[in-house]
């Protein structure tokens, strides 16, 4: 099987096959370096790779729509692509062009709304305050302009990632 | 002895609890919120009850709610653990009002010390060293601004009711005070009820060391040396470790007779722990009285080889002390971790979620109080502490490789936590050293991260391919379940893969 994959940005090309049908260990090209490689699956999520006796646990988390590899305590953004199957590689833009969206960090509580729509607001100045785990929040500006849109109001139920406020 | 207690509180404290039931042969009860029925603690116990919704003032702090399922259930006690309502000497006198053994200090001893500024009076009387600041909750803004000129900025804010941070904020200016007010009484009343705040002078770069204390009913009083609980983030302790890598026995000594009398000034029965600020010259300051078993709790058990959980329960059940102070002996060294959801690459905020994957350490010197499991989701509505992790060992030197090990072996997966927060501090020379004060985390945070990133991206690489093959069940491109926050990405080339991966996973 053949994959194209990034990861923490950096692309690799993996050729990986199993040396005999149902073996645990895989011939494989990693950017044209050629491997032999022991792994297998100790239980869900959790990888046993050994390389020439050296031995990795590999764990597989995903958080939202982003995906990491853990080797050992270090984490890596990993994308994993089938060539086979690839269709387009289109580009977003941020069609808010100059706006900045105040995004939630975290699941929470709306407990304060600090301006209004219009206000001028400089950088790191307050917005919102949102209220998590006890914890007192205030959610700040990423940059100078004018608060274009609140999306909240005091009392919503916020999920991270939700647009709270948008400055431009 | 009690043949049913129950245990007013969730997560890894009740748990804790619970097995100490477990232990002595004394059957536990649960009570649960909304959020809360797969909960381990639910889990744990022998009997279970609904209390209401997830909010807390709606279940774990809804007295009649609580003391209606010990009566129904024939609890005969209960132990209320930490937070939530353990420190409310209302609802201690509802449970002896109702027949029901607390298991902690009477209420008049829990109101005395429950409201900070009249614990300071009664503490001054009984000659406990101070810092100086307002005695009694200011009336207003100008009451406090002028307490603060007085005593000389920077000033700290604290919440008379408070506990655990809540509440608290450093002034460093008259300028800074009215919002620093605002803030704090707000906080106060959202967290406590009352939004009593009152004033003391900021000792900079204290540390923070308590005494552990334990009093039987017939006022046997022994204190259990200290914990060094300095290293905090939002005045919230993070890691605790006992004995301080600067008390020693002579300073121990003192501090423990100052803690014991505090202790009997206040009548004081039970389990409790006497708070002290200790300034550069170890000269220490009485903070307040924790009217409660502490999280941090642990450390003290280990180096003292009592169970301070077995012992509550037994004082409550009206035994005297089984030692004296003369039979208290420290050995070893112990240190705790607490593990927060928490997002170290966000500010810390807290990340509730499910946890999709869980592996925990275990070992020589290695002891785990865990409220988590695998496959459960961490509710938002309470306090992000998931578990602590203690280590344990002959001296300071081998507990604290015990728990880099340990913290290695740890992985919680599908929530943020704090886990490499501690492996950060614990490499650090100034912790290894023992030069510290409460500032230090901060400090730390803001110095830049030792990048110490091996280059293993092409294992990877390499596990990517293989999860594929063997682990397709749940594919590495994941279904298309959250929204996408494009905003603030700025790798595009980044994002413009992974827009690949989801449409073709969508296909």
């Amino acid at each position: 099987m053949i994959y194209e994959i990034l990861i923490d940005g950096r692309k690799f090309h993996l050729d990986l096959r199993r040396e005999v049908k149902d073996s645990e260990r895989w011939r494989c090209q990693l950017n044209g370096h050629e491997l032999h490689v022991n792994g297998v699956l100790a239980r869900p999520n959790i990888l046993s790779i050994l390389i020439d006796g050296k031995a990795f646990e590999v764990k597989r988390e995903r958080i939202g729509s982003d995906l990491h590899l853990w080797v050992g305590s270090e984490r890596y953004a990993a994308v994993l692509r089938d060539p086979r199957s690839f269709r387009s590689r289109r580009q977003t833009t941020d069609s808010l062009g100059g706006a900045k969206s105040l995004l939630a960090p975290m699941p929470g509580k709306v407990v304060r709304v600090l301006l209004n729509e219009r206000d001028t607001v400089e950088s790191g100045q307050g917005i919102v305050v949102v209220e998590a785990m006890k914890m007192q929040n205030e959610i700040k500006s990423p940059k100078r302009g004018i608060v274009r849109k609140l999306a909240v109001t005091q009392g919503d139920a916020v999920n991270a990632g939700d647009v709270l406020a948008i400055v431009e | 002895m009690f043949k049913k207690v129950l245990v007013a509180n969730r997560g890894e404290i009740a748990v804790r609890v619970i097995r100490a039931c477990r232990e002595m042969g004394i059957l536990s009860v649960a009570v649960y919120s909304d959020v809360d029925r797969a909960s381990l603690h639910v889990r744990k116990a022998d009997e279970a009850y609904h209390i209401g919704p997830a909010p807390a003032p709606e279940s774990y702090l809804n007295i009649s709610k609580i003391l209606d399922v010990a009566k129904h259930s024939n609890a005969e006690a209960i132990h209320p653990g930490y937070g939530f309502l353990s420190e409310n000497a209302k609802f201690a006198q509802a449970c002896a009002d109702a027949g029901i053994k607390f298991i902690g200090p009477s209420a008049a001893a829990m109101e005395m010390m429950g409201s900070k500024t009249r614990a300071r009076q009664e503490m001054e009387k009984a000659g406990v060293p101070f810092v100086p600041g307002s005695v009694r909750g200011m009336q207003s803004r100008v009451e406090a601004e002028r307490i603060a000129e007085e005593i000389g900025y920077p000033v700290m804010l604290k919440a008379a009711a408070g506990g655990g941070g809540k509440g608290m904020r450093l002034v460093n200016s008259k300028e800074e005070l009215r919002p620093a007010l605002d803030a704090a009484q707000s906080e106060a009343q959202r967290s406590f009820g009352d939004a009593e705040v009152y004033l003391e002078k900021a000792i900079v770069n204290p540390r923070h060391i308590e005494v552990q204390v334990l009093a039987d009913e017939y006022g046997n009083t022994v204190y259990l040396g200290e914990r060094e609980c300095s290293i905090q983030r939002r005045h919230q302790k993070v890691l605790e470790e006992s004995p301080s890598p600067i008390v020693g026995p002579e300073m121990r000594q003192k501090m423990g007779e100052v803690a014991v009398r505090v202790a009997k000034a206040a009548g004081y029965a039970n389990a409790g722990t006497v708070e002290f600020l200790v300034d550069a010259q170890k000269n220490f300051y009485f903070l307040e009285m924790n009217t409660r078993l502490q999280v941090e709790h642990p450390v003290t058990e280990l180096v003292t080889g009592w169970d301070l959980v077995h012992l509550q329960i037994r004082i409550a059940n009206g035994e005297r002390l089984p030692f004296t102070q003369q039979d208290v002996r420290l050995r070893g060294h112990a240190m705790e971790c607490r593990i927060y959801a928490e997002d170290p690459d966000n500010n810390y905020f807290p990340s509730p979620g499910k946890i999709t994957l869980l592996l925990a350490p275990s070992g020589p010197g290695i002891r785990r109080d865990s409220g988590m499991y695998e496959g459960w989701t961490v509710p938002v509505d309470y306090d992000p502490l998931l578990a602590k992790l203690i280590g344990y060992g002959e001296n300071r030197d081998q507990t604290i490789s015990r728990l880099v090990r340990a913290l290695n072996e740890y992985f919680v997966g599908g929530i943020k936590t704090n886990i490499s927060l501690f492996q950060r501090i614990l490499d650090d020379e100034e912790f290894r050293a023992g030069k510290f004060d409460t500032g230090y985390l901060d400090r730390l945070l803001r110095s830049e991260a030792k990048r110490t990133k091996n280059n293993q991206a092409d294992i990877a690489a390499l596990a990517a391919g293989l999860f594929a093959m063997l682990d397709a069940d749940s594919p590495l491109q994941g279904d298309e379940g959250g929204s996408v926050h494009a905003v603030s990405r700025t790798d595009s080339a980044f994002s413009g893969w992974k827009k690949t991966a989801r449409i073709e996973s969508l296909r």
